[in-house]
């Protein structure tokens, strides 16, 4: 079998300017952040971001590499506003399709299914449809004739997810409890990059955790990082908490361009290594 | 007896949305909502499904933020089973409403224009399809006519006077129960689905709950006032939020 094992910025080399880029996760929970740290040093731009955002989003606006977001929401969970996406959205310099929860998971799964759209109540009334006049509705072809929204596929070129455990071939564990939409984003994906706590041999997956928490399959995966504590600052349990302290601090940068430039200089514009080192306890 | 606070009161209030709801999964956002949701579970309602706020269903009545043991688990409700539930529509949900019309529609995501917001707030989240698929009702902390506005700048949650227009079946599941603040306990029970004043609580005049409206409220006759708790509600309460959480978020 295939050994998928790359870097983190192996793996950002393979994005280029324009692509569309599916992160998984939710909110401040089990982001891809070492990907996403990646991404920042690497420069690439013009990026669509698709996410159920957290900081990855606001990262990225506040660089100036997404040139567009597609989210149901944008938060930090114990702070409810992502300021950096706030600014942006405010500065008006980011693009946005801003799509209820659960649309934005059909958008993926039609994406998964190779299928066009899937339709869907959701949506119907609300002025999701009226701020995106390129989403449609569709009639129901049976009697109640009914009409739908038509979801279109969110088709990812590349798609990023952080798991607890994984083996070189990309089998992927998640040791929480919520294996959030990881597995849709890998295959509504043309590629998926996988970072991980920790890569172990195939053999010792299921010492780790139950049948169930094997939510990623290696037809799902082509490339494995292993990035301890890649997670941080979002949560990624069991393996740890979401630090609180260094969150507030990150949502403290968006005060002003000097309080921004610091944290950049400290925590971005360094490598991995040197990261983890900055936010060791 | 301890004397009931207004906390208690909208407690008791928000408790009451979910009379009859049965064998549901109830979602309330915020802690006067969760302290209701776990009130009615607690007394009138026992079938009513809670989680933890994330993925696990508690058969417990816990106290706010006291996570519960293994054998206070009855089961799994990750993000994806989340969706599956409120598209099923086995589902009430409590949310907040940054801004709220006389027909229920909500804005939770920004305010002034969608496309350069002059503020930013979560976005969409799941109201669109919560409030298609689903009972929905609102908790308002501070009633003003900031929040209940002649019209919201996105909707999000939809309100009667959107569903109206839809074809019969899309608004199979549509609801809007109640609307409780800190000032009264709103419904939309009315021929046309305005809002409406179901009570006032106790201490609050109708002329002061219509001063923070910034829309013409319908309200029947004499309005009646919010019930107090119970005393056997009260000691539910004073278990449930020791720390006495709700009274920081509704002040007396």
């Amino acid at each position: 079998m295939m050994d998928k094992v790359m870097t983190l910025d192996e793996v950002a080399g393979e994005l280029r300017d324009g692509m569309t880029v599916g992160i998984g996760g939710w909110g401040s929970r089990r982001k891809p952040m070492a990907l996403v740290r990646a991404i920042v040093r690497s420069g690439v731009k013009d990026l669509t971001v698709v996410s159920y955002g957290g900081p990855d989003v606001g990262i990225l606006c506040k660089t100036g590499q997404a040139r567009r977001v597609v989210y149901g929401f944008v938060s930090l969970d114990s702070i409810p506003l992502e300021p950096h996406f706030r600014a942006a959205r405010q500065a008006g310099s980011v693009e946005v399709m801003e799509l209820d929860e659960g649309m934005f998971q059909w958008g993926l799964r039609a994406a998964a299914q190779r299928l066009p759209f899937l339709p869907t109540r959701a949506g119907l009334g609300s002025d999701v449809l009226r701020h995106h006049p390129e989403l449609r509705t569709v009639q129901s072809p049976y009697d109640d004739g009914e009409t739908l929204v038509a979801m279109p596929a969110l088709r990812l070129d590349v798609a990023l997810i952080h798991m607890n455990r994984a083996d070189a071939h990309g089998n992927g564990q998640y040791l929480g409890r919520d294996p959030y939409f990881d597995e849709w984003f890998c295959m509504a994906a043309d590629r998926a990059f996988m970072s991980c706590e920790r890569v172990v041999p195939t053999e010792a997956l299921l010492a780790g955790g139950p049948l169930q928490s094997l939510s990623i399959n290696r037809m799902m995966v082509q490339g494995v990082v292993e990035a301890p504590n890649g997670a941080h600052f979002t949560e990624c349990p069991p393996d740890y908490g979401r630090d609180e302290a260094f969150q507030r601090a990150y949502a403290a940068s968006a005060k002003d361009d000097a309080a921004w430039e610091a944290f950049r200089a400290k925590y971005l514009d360094v490598d991995e290594a040197a990261y983890q080192k900055a936010v060791a306890k | 007896m301890t004397e009931a606070t207004r906390a208690d009161v909208c407690a008791v209030a928000v408790a009451e949305c979910f009379r009859g709801d049965g064998e549901i999964m109830v979602s309330p956002m915020g802690v006067t909502p969760t302290l209701g949701a776990r009130l009615a579970k607690a007394t009138f309602e026992p079938d009513l499904v809670l989680t933890d706020g994330m993925n696990l269903i508690v058969s417990a009545v816990l106290p706010l933020g006291e996570a519960p043991s293994d054998a206070e688990v009855e089961g799994w409700m990750p993000f994806p089973r989340v969706f599956d539930t409120l598209w099923w529509g086995k589902r009430h949900v409590m949310m907040g409403a940054s801004q709220i019309d006389r027909f229920g529609n909500q804005n939770i995501a920004c305010i002034g224009d969608f496309h350069r917001p002059k503020a930013q707030l979560l976005g969409v989240r799941g109201a669109p399809g919560n409030t298609i698929n689903h009972a929905t009702s609102y908790w308002v902390p501070r009633h003003s006519a900031r929040v209940f506005v002649e019209r919201v700048d996105v909707v999000c949650g939809v309100g009667y006077d959107r569903a109206a227009a839809l074809p019969a079946p899309s608004r199979v599941g549509h609801e809007i129960r109640r609307v409780v603040t800190d000032l009264a306990v709103l419904d939309f029970e009315t021929p046309d689905h305005r809002m409406r004043v179901r009570s006032v609580h106790p201490g609050v005049t109708l002329d002061e709950v219509r001063e923070a409206t910034g829309f013409e409220l319908v309200a029947d006759g004499e309005v009646p006032t919010t019930r107090l708790p119970t005393a056997a509600e009260i000691e539910v309460l004073r278990r449930l939020d020791p720390k006495g959480h709700a009274t920081k978020e509704v002040q007396s």
